[in-house]
């Protein structure tokens, strides 16, 4: 009896290991941030399509923001893009756009030909910020509190459904407008 | 036509390999300054895990995010940092995940500890078949044959 139970308890032993193992296993679309209630990094980038401008961290202390990742080389960012005009017309958060790996001109044209739902838009051309913020792909969308906290990060395009539960969630009260 | 047929495999395999060769060719690994420093770069980007396409190391994968961590070591070993603080920096700002070797902690205990498990009950499972064997041979007094042997 026991030749078969003892290869039988191995087998659903294993089984059990490996089941656990594929479904805990990191998803690309549900891996948190390394970043989660911690300080955003530093930077100081220059403002798309204003020469000499600059925006740094500092400059967005005091009020939470949205940071979204995008490039006009990212499929998922084009899917996204209706979501984010519909969230700019909320008008609750300002939504920072960080052009990941990207033209400048591209980038330019992609917002007049689809409409800006950015307050401002950073140019990360050769993705130093983005590899301190943790990207692995775009887009994606951080939430970030009035002291410069990372609280939420969300991977691939943004819905309404996720906007409503993650973001608007996470105002304080008294905040909105 | 059975060797046709192995010659066709072995062109395939030959085509198979030409191309890998290509793809290795397609994104150029940076030298480093110095003989030490290279091997600390070969080290350390083949222990990262490339975000975008999990299975590969940054060192391995030519998708530009793993260019931009490989130019991030880079700049860090000429930085003057150590091996742990590249890795450390890597873990704050991607997490565990980005290591392929994953520090031994309450969540990752299993990990190290189940292949020791696995290769315990082997070890188990064999001796007891050997134990079972030999006893079989010690109470088996039949006389081997010499052409029986050879047969």
């Amino acid at each position: 009896m026991t030749r078969f139970l003892i290869p039988a308890a191995i087998f659903l032993a294993l089984a059990g290991v490996l089941y656990v193992g594929v479904v805990h296993s990191p998803n690309k679309s549900t891996m948190q941030s390394a970043l989660l209630g911690k300080a955003v990094p530093e930077f100081s980038l220059p403002v798309l399509a204003n020469p000499g401008m600059t925006l740094s961290k500092a400059q967005l202390k005091g009020s939470p923001w949205v940071l979204n990742v995008w490039g006009t080389w990212c499929a998922a960012c084009r899917d996204e893009h209706e979501t984010l005009l519909g969230i700019a017309r909320q008008n609750a958060l300002p939504l920072v756009g960080l052009n990941w790996k990207d033209e400048d001109d591209a980038a330019i044209d992609w917002l007049r030909q689809l409409g800006n739902p950015y307050s401002v838009v950073a140019v990360d051309r050769d993705g130093r910020t983005a590899i301190e913020f943790g990207v692995y792909g775009a887009p994606e969308t951080f939430f970030i509190d009035a002291d410069s906290r990372v609280q939420y990060r969300h991977v691939g395009p943004m819905t309404p459904e996720v906007w409503e539960r993650e973001f608007l969630s996470r105002i304080p009260r008294g905040v909105l407008p | 036509m059975k060797l046709s047929r192995r010659a066709g495999s072995m062109a395939v395999f030959a085509a198979l390999l030409l191309g890998a060769s290509f793809n290795l060719a397609a994104f150029d690994i940076e030298s480093m300054p110095t003989p030490e420093m290279q091997e600390r770069y070969d080290g350390l980007t083949h222990e990262l895990r490339c975000m975008q396409c999990q299975n590969q190391s940054i060192a391995d994968s030519p998708v530009g995010l793993a260019e931009d961590l490989r130019r991030d070591v880079r700049e860090q070993i000429i930085a003057g940092k150590t091996d742990e603080q590249i890795r450390d920096a890597m873990v704050a700002r991607y997490g565990n995940v980005i290591l392929f070797r994953p520090p031994f902690t309450a969540s990752t205990a299993w990990v190290w500890v189940f292949p020791f498990l696995l290769l315990l009950v082997g070890v188990f499972v064999a001796v007891r078949i050997v134990r079972k064997r030999t006893a079989l041979m010690a109470s088996d007094d039949s006389v081997v044959e010499p052409e029986d042997v050879t047969r």
